[in-house]
């Protein structure tokens, strides 16, 4: 018998994920309305004052966009679970962690892309000016795949009970704090004209430790979940 | 085939029993199977067949006694390849079709030598809905679907809870068929049934458990 | 099991010997907490002098601070218990790092409410996005998500490990979220306050502060024993120990 190699496995696997998702591309779509839709809720809620909405544009977008992926994260593990492929790939001779790393990959990939695409959008709906929307898209970029990695861990605990929506939120809010703090934090020096570099180079720094970490914890979380 | 000294058992279990809010599922079991042989697991509904089959595959933790394989402590990473395991849930994904699925477990799993989708969705009795969804397809036809693994992957010891139901006459033959090539060839099988269930081949071990 | 787990320890770790243990020492737990915050109170109180700046309203640190050092202090004790949890598998420790939990919640909450009747007569605000605060904060959430994870699932014991697990997270988590809001502070150069200043504490207010946080261990303890007690009686309803218990109440 031949056994595959990491990568063939790696790309079945990736390539599993994209497939089932562009077959159900329409709740692509959701999170991303989602994002829109709260961040025209500001400007009625505020006023539409430039400076106000300038001002606060940075936050709105990074939040807007937390709890949007927040809204997909749920979905991660629940189909697999329930049609049994989650025991499969958790017996099949792989390492598990890389495999789930895959998993996570593709549902950055789905989920958070789009919503860093439609980003510069929300920024221009808050007047968020032109030269900051680069540092903006870094932030996200590193900060997206790091709420990905830490929701991961974490839906994977939440995967044998049946309710896990706001548990999930409750859970996941006290580990995002340092990742909005930085992310926002980059998009604010940026604003007042300040190096945005740190910021920048703390989330890069979380983010390598996690995706170190992150998919070995969150192998051991779902085996947690499914031993009972 | 790794070519076994039959005085080894493939798989053998000493006491073994599985706890749940630390009270024993199952009465302490005791069997070997031996690599060619066939054990048909027997109990009444809620005897602990399914955990059985969910421990020995990995997907639980062994509660009490002992788990060998080929002699020696059952270690998970070491046998992962082996042994091949279907459960209740077929672990089909309904947006894609029967080949898509295949494909994927055989990049996670590997293949036989020689097997190909293709062939193999035929054998099983798929010709003709190979690319349809599989949500598509009717329940026994999802169980050969999920049947199709394995023809398609590597393994020496299966694993399988409940491989008839669903199925009709043909599909039940064609299971027999399966399972005695597979002993044959030096493979070895513990299938769960509460029906009562024929085979061509000699008679199955057959494990008896109790709540 | 581990080989070079004390003999005594491993003995402790059964349900009827900790049971037993915890019975005993319970009473005395309870009652030397009752005790010395008796004192630690009156001390605090009564004869330690108001503070030359703050006047009386700095007596609120008698409670303030100890129920500060305890949320910590219990976090850490349940994540050294999730931790043997995990790895050991033990029935004790899954349950003293689950019932440390609410504890625990309650003590970050009383700090999170003292702290802000505290800081209203000196900061002249009730809240300030300081690190110290908002890692109390972040500590309150992630008791809240332990205790929560740990009701979500049917299966206690797998409720246990899940939450162990969460525990653990949260562990590498507080030290950066500190690092993390301070950081953030020195951005905004919002709210410099530096809530204990550089007085140092005479005497008279060192011994009450002292005795009380002596006091709220004790009353951690008395309250973890009888939790736990209570906790291995519903765990291992069936067993032939928990009946003989049964059976010697049902008798007197």
């Amino acid at each position: 018998m031949n056994r595959p190699g990491l990568l063939p496995a790696c790309t079945a696997m990736l390539r599993r994920d994209l497939t089932l998702a562009w077959r159900r591309r329409g709740d692509i779509a959701m999170p991303v309305l989602y994002a829109l839709i709260v961040t025209m809720l500001f400007p009625f809620a505020l006023g539409p004052e430039d400076t106000l909405l300038q001002r606060i544009a940075g936050g709105v977008v990074l939040v807007t966009v937390l709890l949007a992926m927040l809204l997909a994260l749920d979905a991660m593990f629940s189909s697999d679970i329930e049609d049994g492929s989650l025991e499969q790939l958790v017996l099949a001779p792989q390492p598990l962690a890389l495999m789930l790393g895959m998993k996570i990959l593709a549902h950055w990939i789905t989920t958070a892309l789009p919503l860093i695409v439609i980003a510069p959008l929300m920024a221009a709906m808050l007047h968020l000016p032109g030269v900051v929307i680069p540092v903006l898209l870094l932030a996200l970029l590193l900060a997206t795949p790091l709420l990905s990695l830490l929701g991961a861990v974490l839906v994977a605990l939440t995967a044998g009970t049946r309710r896990s929506g706001m548990l999930l939120a409750l859970m996941l809010l006290p580990l995002c704090v340092p990742a909005v703090i930085f992310a926002a934090g980059a998009v604010a020096a940026a604003q007042q004209g300040l190096p945005w570099l740190a910021p920048i180079s703390w989330l890069a720094a979380a983010l390598v430790l996690a995706v170190v970490l992150a998919p070995l914890a969150c192998a051991a979380a779902l085996r947690i979940a499914l031993d009972a | 085939m790794t070519a076994a000294n039959p005085a080894v058992p493939l798989l053998e279990a000493r006491a073994l029993s599985f706890l749940r809010q630390d009270e024993p599922v199952f009465a302490p079991l005791d069997f070997q199977l031996h690599a060619g042989e066939l054990a048909l697991v027997e109990g009444d509904n809620g005897s602990g067949k399914t955990t059985l089959l969910r421990m020995l595959a990995g997907l639980l933790h062994v509660g009490e006694g002992e788990l060998h394989w080929r002699g020696e402590p059952l270690q998970r990473d070491r046998c992962a390849g082996e042994i091949l395991f279907l459960g209740h849930q077929l672990g089909l994904k309904a947006d894609l079709s029967p080949r898509e699925n295949l494909q994927i477990a055989a990049g996670l799993h590997g293949c036989r030598d020689g097997a190909r989708v293709t062939a193999v969705l035929a054998e099983i009795g798929l010709r003709g809905y190979e690319d349809e969804p599989a949500r598509r397809l009717s329940a026994g036809q999802k169980k050969r679907a999920a049947l199709a693994r394995l023809l398609l992957l590597p393994a020496t010891l299966w694993l399988l809870d409940e491989p008839y139901a669903n199925l009709d006459r043909i599909g039940i033959a064609l299971v027999n068929d399966l399972l005695e090539k597979h002993t044959d060839a030096g493979g070895a099988a513990l299938v769960t049934s509460h029906g009562a269930v024929s085979f061509h081949g000699g008679e199955p071990r057959h494990i008896r458990m109790h709540a | 099991m581990s080989n070079w787990i004390p003999l005594w320890l491993h003995k402790l770790g059964s349900p009827p010997t900790f049971y037993r243990f915890a019975g005993t020492l319970q009473p005395w737990a309870m009652t030397l907490a009752l005790l010395l915050g008796a004192i630690a109170l009156y001390g605090g109180l009564v004869l330690a002098p108001a503070d030359y700046q703050q006047g009386d309203a700095y007596r609120i640190i008698f409670i303030h601070v100890p129920s500060a050092e305890m949320s910590m202090f219990i976090y850490a004790v349940m994540g050294v218990a999730a931790f043997i949890a995990l790895v050991w598998r033990i029935k004790l420790a899954e349950v003293v790092a689950m019932e440390s939990a609410p504890i625990g919640a309650a003590f970050t909450f009383i700090t999170l409410v003292t702290g802000s009747l505290w800081g209203k007569p000196m900061w002249g605000t009730w809240w300030t996005w300081d690190a110290r605060l908002t890692s109390e904060l972040v500590l309150l959430f992630l008791y809240l998500g332990v205790i929560g994870l740990y009701h979500a699932f049917e299966d206690r014991r797998q409720g246990a490990r899940a939450a162990a697990f969460l525990a653990i997270i949260g562990i590498i988590n507080v030290p950066i979220v500190h690092f993390s809001v301070n950081w953030w502070n020195t951005l905004h150069q919002g709210s410099t306050i530096n809530i204990f200043g550089q007085s140092k504490m005479s005497t008279d207010m060192l011994w009450p502060l002292l005795t009380m946080m002596l006091a709220t261990k004790f009353y951690y303890a008395a309250s973890l024993f009888r939790r736990v007690r209570t906790d291995l009686l519903a765990l291992e309803g069936g067993k032939d120990w928990v009946r003989r218990i049964a059976e010697d109440e049902a008798k007197s």
